[in-house]
């Protein structure tokens, strides 16, 4: 029969059905777990639990449901779904933050001096724009630049923080007197989108002259200066906007400013502002400053807050503290004087955190200038030497992060309700000899670089590995993600 | 505050000795001692009592109550602070902000920075104030603040309280830019020459008139109860010359001829402000009667000039010319050397002018302290003066004169002895720091090879690499 014959021999067709059907098996066979592909339940349980909203507790259980925290404690439901990690002899931590990086974005490119606004600059035959001559011809601000529209997840650095137990950074452009804005991203993700938790986060600083040769500002003092007028200009604008909009007859039109407009809607939005300052002088007058100008201010590098720690807790002001300690340049001459004062700095300033936390400075961590979590890591180590208890570390690196830039209330603790950023550890995460089991971000489970399967003692022995990380311009192959 | 803790933070130099925070007591008495009061003469054998950081009483018999601190200064000279009218010490960053030709918005008070070690060198030459001033680069320049040389205090503690505040000008070759060139492609900065930096004075005083104008319209309109007002914007750079049109900031102009310092004359009446100081003014003693006529102080060098071409037509008898004429001369530093022996650039005068010692002690205390509208306070040694004073071992108007100790508000600043006693203990604080750290980096050097060079030792299992050398991977943080 025709048809029986044309149905035994294989048409083209039916080869190339079948072909995909085996590579649909082949796929399941690494990525899919039940019906729904990737399991949004699960629950780790009988673990040491370090909340970073209280005790810690033991032999506890966590139930991440839909990207968030369910339920924590020793007496929890375990929704039948939830795929079930045996914690024993773990700890649950909740996903670290780095509150100073720029993750994800590209090499800075120093953008032009002079970013429009209302003045005159002077014209110039040189390839870097007209030079800016004044505050209105707003050098070096773009703040509308905002790190979560740039953000990139081809970036390495977002698997190999993540390895380390680091579920959110602070990612934020930082060239020019008012960079941009940064945006709270958490560490994996498809597409760009899905890692941002928050965009508009921060509202950054510099006080780098950003004039160039011969033009405005190219001193600190007139960058200090540029600043404030910004800030006034930003105020002003939010005065009279309203104004002018409810009586457009009455006064002439106000020209339009993105510059101005941007930072109003950011303090409005009351938006941390990120103050650089290092040293005692730096710090206390970043205090002084942030009175002045009445802004919501974070200090950021804070590494010399060992000297002027009670004035810092008097203003209230919290510290983004830079990890990279000073150190004596590898290049310096072995002949060369040094002075007291940078040596007492060198060795004090690892004494940084213990002082924050004696004076009730509230702080948190940045990695500004180093290149991996292992750098991270060993200059934690030196804090943790000079007096740093692990519990404040901790507190550091989670919650009072969290508070700091704003998100507070989504992130920084195991607690219900609290987006599920979880670091699963065979002991003391800041234990140079711990390793990290697992990583969790928005209650995604993305296995650990380091290890391989066999390793693995609990968690399920059919568990795939991570997906491959070949590059891919968008899609975020370097997301790693389990069960994709 | 703590303040030992402070001192410990910023007195950090090796020859830095910071001032025991152990000067508890309010009541100091400095006893036998020439006192060079510059008011009402020279007290052989005087003393000087201090009580909460004033003077309450000077003269030969005056004792120490009980309890009183008392400081030896037999065979030594007291005389009042040094007030260095032209500083520009304790700024972090350029003292110039060199974009625009009116910087008025940029302010030293910002940019105070105050473990400069140039401070406590300043103090260790007796001085006490010092009018910190914004650079010549601009014919407006930034705004000024008088410091008392509180070493070891922050910076919020060094303006002295009620000091008038200044801003700088400059005319001439500075501002011009005449002695260097722009880089290629880059256009030359107007003004370029004298004529346009008068027209830049003008044309910025023109727009902070209007400025103020706008203000006050905007003021009654809103006090007569329009509503709806947008407000006029403020403006940081103009803010300053509002202050100086209504008399409240004083103006330091950096100036050499004396066809230049007349057209600042004429510019200042026409906007009805006046010219506090003539900085420099080199030229002084050729309009010396102008000077005087219009009660602008001077502020000149005892002999330094001819560096360049505006500052040749110099001598060093300016000083006294201008006192004899009736101005209110000061002899500054403008460089945080110089103002370490302003002494002996007083005494400069006594040579070369023939002024008294007494007048010639007042270029560096009381002239200063009066053109810097400060000496209701300080400058001289009267009761109820702050208790800021030098003290030297010879007569300071000697060039073997070398000062001991150094108050400010009846705390010693500085103290030679204590100064020489504490350099070994530095010295080995410091040596223990660079054991400390050669020896750590010793062990940091071994542990690697230990280690193994690879920072992880991963097991083989088909696994991609992931770091690619930038990020180094890691286990827990």
């Amino acid at each position: 029969m025709p048809d029986t014959q044309r149905g035994l021999r294989p048409s083209l067709f039916h080869l190339l059905l079948a072909f995909a059907a085996l590579a649909a098996l082949i796929g399941m066979s690494r990525g899919a777990f039940g019906e729904g592909g990737e399991p949004r339940y699960f629950a780790i349980t009988n673990a040491r639990i370090m909340t970073a909203a209280g005790a810690p507790i033991d032999g506890g259980t966590v139930v991440v449901a839909k990207g968030l925290i369910q339920a924590v404690g020793t007496n929890v439901t375990i929704p039948p779904e939830a795929w079930v990690i045996d914690g024993k002899g773990m700890t649950v931590y909740p996903g670290l933050i780095d509150a100073g990086t720029n993750i994800g974005l590209q090499e800075e490119e120093t953008p032009g001096p002079v970013s429009g606004g209302r003045g005159a600059a002077r014209r110039s035959m040189t390839p870097s724009g007209p030079i800016p001559m004044g505050p209105e011809d707003r050098p070096g601000t773009t703040p509308w630049r905002v790190a979560a529209d740039e953000f990139k997840t081809d970036d390495k650095r977002i698997e190999t923080w993540r390895d380390a137990g680091f579920t959110t950074v602070l990612s934020a452009p930082d060239s020019g007197i008012f960079p941009g804005q940064g945006s709270i991203i958490d560490l994996g993700g498809d597409r760009s989108g899905d890692f941002v938790v928050k965009p508009s986060a921060t509202l950054q600083v510099s006080f780098r002259p950003a004039g160039g040769f011969f033009g405005f500002p190219d001193s600190l003092m007139g960058t200090i200066a540029y600043v404030r007028q910004m800030l006034d200009d930003a105020s002003w604008y939010a005065q009279s906007e309203p104004i002018y909009d409810a009586n457009p007859t009455k006064n002439e039109r106000l020209p339009y400013d993105r510059a101005e407009r941007t930072i109003s809607q950011a303090l409005a939005a009351k938006e941390t502002v990120i103050l650089p300052a290092n040293n005692s002088v730096q710090i206390l007058r970043g205090l002084r400053l942030a009175d002045e100008w009445k802004i919501p201010a974070a200090l950021y590098g804070g590494q010399q807050g060992y000297a002027v720690a009670e004035a810092i807790a008097a203003k209230n002001v919290p510290v983004i503290v830079g990890l990279k300690w000073p150190e004596r340049p590898k290049d310096a001459d072995p002949e060369g004087e040094q002075t007291l004062r940078e040596l007492r700095f060198r060795d004090r300033a690892p004494g940084t955190p213990a002082a924050f936390v004696k004076a009730g400075v509230k702080f948190a961590f940045s990695s500004d200038g180093l290149a991996g979590p292992k750098d991270i890591s060993k200059n934690l180590k030196k804090s943790l030497d000079a007096g740093l208890t692990p519990d404040a570390a901790l507190r550091a690196f989670t919650k009072d992060a969290a508070d700091i830039l704003g998100v507070g209330d989504r992130l920084g603790t195991i607690e219900t309700g609290k987006i599920a950023n979880l670091v699963v550890t065979d002991g003391d995460i800041f234990n140079e000899k711990t390793k990290v089991k697992d990583v969790f971000v928005d209650g995604r489970l993305y296995q650990v670089h380091a290890e391989t399967p066999s390793e693995k003692p609990h968690g399920g022995d059919d568990k795939p590995n991570r997906a491959s990380a070949s590059p891919a311009a968008d899609r975020g192959t370097s997301t790693a993600r389990v069960n994709r | 505050m703590n303040t030992s803790g402070l001192f410990l933070a910023l007195g950090s130099l090796l020859l830095a000795a910071v001032p025991a925070s152990a000067q508890n007591s309010n009541t100091i008495l400095i006893r036998n001692a020439t006192v060079l009061t510059v008011t009402h003469g020279n007290i052989e054998h005087g003393s000087i009592l201090i009580r909460d950081g004033k003077i309450a009483g000077v003269g030969a018999d005056v004792k120490a109550p009980d309890g009183a601190t008392v400081i030896d200064a037999t065979g030594q000279f007291v005389i009042p602070g040094i007030v260095d009218c032209h500083s520009h010490i304790a700024v972090d960053g350029s003292v110039n902000e060199g974009g625009p030709s009116v910087s008025s918005m940029a302010r030293i008070p910002d940019v105070l920075n105050p473990v400069d070690i140039s401070i406590y060198r300043d103090l260790a030459g007796g001085v006490t104030e010092a009018n910190v001033l914004h650079g010549s680069a601009n014919s407006i320049g930034g705004q000024t603040v008088v410091i008392k040389l509180r070493w070891g205090k922050p910076a919020d503690q060094l303006p002295m309280e009620g000091a008038m505040p200044g801003i700088k000008f400059a005319l001439g070759e500075n501002p011009k830019r005449s002695n260097f060139d722009p880089p290629p492609g880059v256009p030359r900065r107007y003004p370029g020459t004298r004529m346009g930096v008068e027209e830049t004075i003008r044309q910025a005083f023109t727009g902070a008139r209007e400025y103020k104008k706008q203000w006050d319209d905007y003021s009654q309109r809103k006090a007569a109860g329009e509503a709806n007002l947008i407000p006029p914007r403020r403006n940081v750079t103009l803010d300053p010359l509002v202050e100086v049109l209504e008399g409240k900031r004083y103006v330091h102009a950096h100036s050499y001829r004396a066809d230049e310092i007349a057209m600042l004359m004429r510019v200042a009446n026409e906007f009805g402000f006046k010219v506090r100081t003539f900085q420099h003014v080199l030229e002084g003693y050729k309009i010396a009667d102008e000077l005087a006529l219009s009660g602008s102080g001077a502020s000149t060098f005892s002999d330094w000039w001819a560096y360049k071409m505006e500052a040749y037509d110099a001598i060093p008898y300016n000083a006294a010319l201008m006192t004899q004429r009736g101005v209110v001369v000061s002899v500054n530093s403008d460089d945080a050397e110089e103002a370490t022996h302003l002494n002996q650039e007083a005494a400069k005068s006594m040579k070369y002018g023939g002024l008294s010692p007494n007048d010639a002690l007042k270029l560096v205390t009381l002239n200063p302290a009066i053109q810097l509208g400060i000496d209701t306070r300080v400058g001289s040694i009267d009761v109820g003066k702050d208790a800021d004073l030098a003290i030297y071992n010879r007569d300071p108007l000697s060039v073997y004169a070398v000062v001991q100790k150094t108050l400010i508000d009846g705390q010693v600043y500085f103290d030679r002895d204590r100064d020489i006693a504490q350099r070994a203990s530095l010295e080995k604080e410091k040596q223990d720091l660079i054991d400390k750290e050669k020896k750590a980096a010793e062990s940091e050097k071994k542990k690697p090879q230990e280690q193994g060079k690879k920072p992880e030792p991963k097991k083989k299992g088909g696994k991609p690499e992931t770091s690619d050398g930038q990020v180094s991977a890691g286990g827990a943080l």
